[in-house]
């Protein structure tokens, strides 16, 4: 791995770390936790790339940071329309 | 607090597992013995250009088999589930929320782009990175575009359950014929390997990533219209 790969992949492992707290603190709203989730997916798939597995990448971007994401906006939807009827 | 504290000691027990493995890492100098073989055989046997998805629909051919089958059985689980969620539901009337006019040219614009990019995937698979699954999973982002686009849009069930179905019923023919008349089940081999590195090469590989990808693009589809249908009960 060259030097500027290097340090490529420890500056997105750091954005990812960062990104995942974000996920996880206990004052922000879900709907910014399921975004976050999303973005370390799509930081992750980046990351395949970087080490040169291009399916893999593939698979975690369509899934991991599209359809997933997507997936919990609908349900967030539906559960918070449940619960002021 | 202690729920907090616990959650803490688990993910501190998980970091310190994960830095043993990382200390007592050491990349491998050679292939283990699995890896030397598909490295070596896998081009002259299938005639893909792409090693890992030829690996994936030939040699692993039942594992990719059963993943289809779980993500069938889940679209499956989450249509019935949904759905006698809807027959005992009440009626309200569904609220419309403004999509936006970005969103709703943009749609225009990029759904037919993104569909054709998922079928290039899928019918590329034996050549570039992608395949049958992600080729499928990027055609249901076209379809959960459209989704978002216009929330009150109705897809026909019949006929993505018509496009699974068949696909999947096509999928395991190949196999079986693969049986019959090459070296086993889902042997590529069945028809000929033609020239390396061009589209219809790499025997029933193209074929059988497009049966694969109708078949995963129909099964995402149906779980996103099952549950943006469940949303207006």
């Amino acid at each position: 791995m060259s030097p500027m790969m290097l340090v490529l992949s420890l500056l997105l492992s750091a954005a990812m770390i960062g990104v995942a707290v974000m996920a996880v603190w206990p004052a922000r709203s879900t709907a910014v936790a399921v975004l976050a989730a999303g973005a370390v997916s799509l930081m992750a798939s980046i990351m395949f790339l970087v080490l040169a597995a291009p399916d893999v990448a593939m698979t975690e971007a369509a899934i991991g940071s599209g359809l997933t994401t997507f997936l919990f906006f609908f349900v967030l939807g539906r559960v918070r329309s449940g619960k002021d009827d | 607090m202690t729920k907090h504290m616990i959650t803490f000691l688990l993910l501190l027990g998980i970091g310190a597992i994960f830095a043993d493995l990382l200390t007592g890492f050491s990349a491998d100098q050679n292939l283990n013995a699995s890896a030397e073989f598909y490295a070596t055989h896998t081009v002259s046997d299938t005639g893909a250009a792409n090693i890992v998805t030829a690996i994936i629909v030939t040699f692993r051919g039942l594992d990719t088999l059963g993943e289809v089958t779980v993500l069938f059985l889940t679209a499956a689980i989450v249509a019935l589930v949904l759905s006698g969620d809807m027959a005992g539901g009440f009626q309200v009337k569904p609220r419309r929320w403004p999509v936006g006019e970005l969103l709703e040219t943009g749609t225009r614009l990029l759904v037919p782009l993104i569909a054709l990019f998922g079928a290039y995937v899928f019918i590329n698979g034996h050549l570039t990175p992608g395949g049958g699954f992600q080729g499928g999973a990027i055609l249901a982002s076209a379809m959960l575009l459209m989704l978002l686009a216009d929330p009150t849009r109705r897809f026909a069930h019949k006929t993505i359950a018509r496009i699974e179905s068949v696909s999947g019923l096509f999928y395991v023919f190949i196999g079986v014929l693969g049986l019959a008349l090459a070296g086993g089940f889902l042997d590529n081999r069945i028809l000929p390997l033609g020239d390396f590195g061009s589209l219809l090469s790499a025997g029933a590989i193209p074929l059988i990533y497009v049966l694969i990808g109708l078949k995963v693009g129909a099964e995402f589809s149906s779980i996103m219209t099952s549950l943006s249908e469940s949303e207006d009960v």
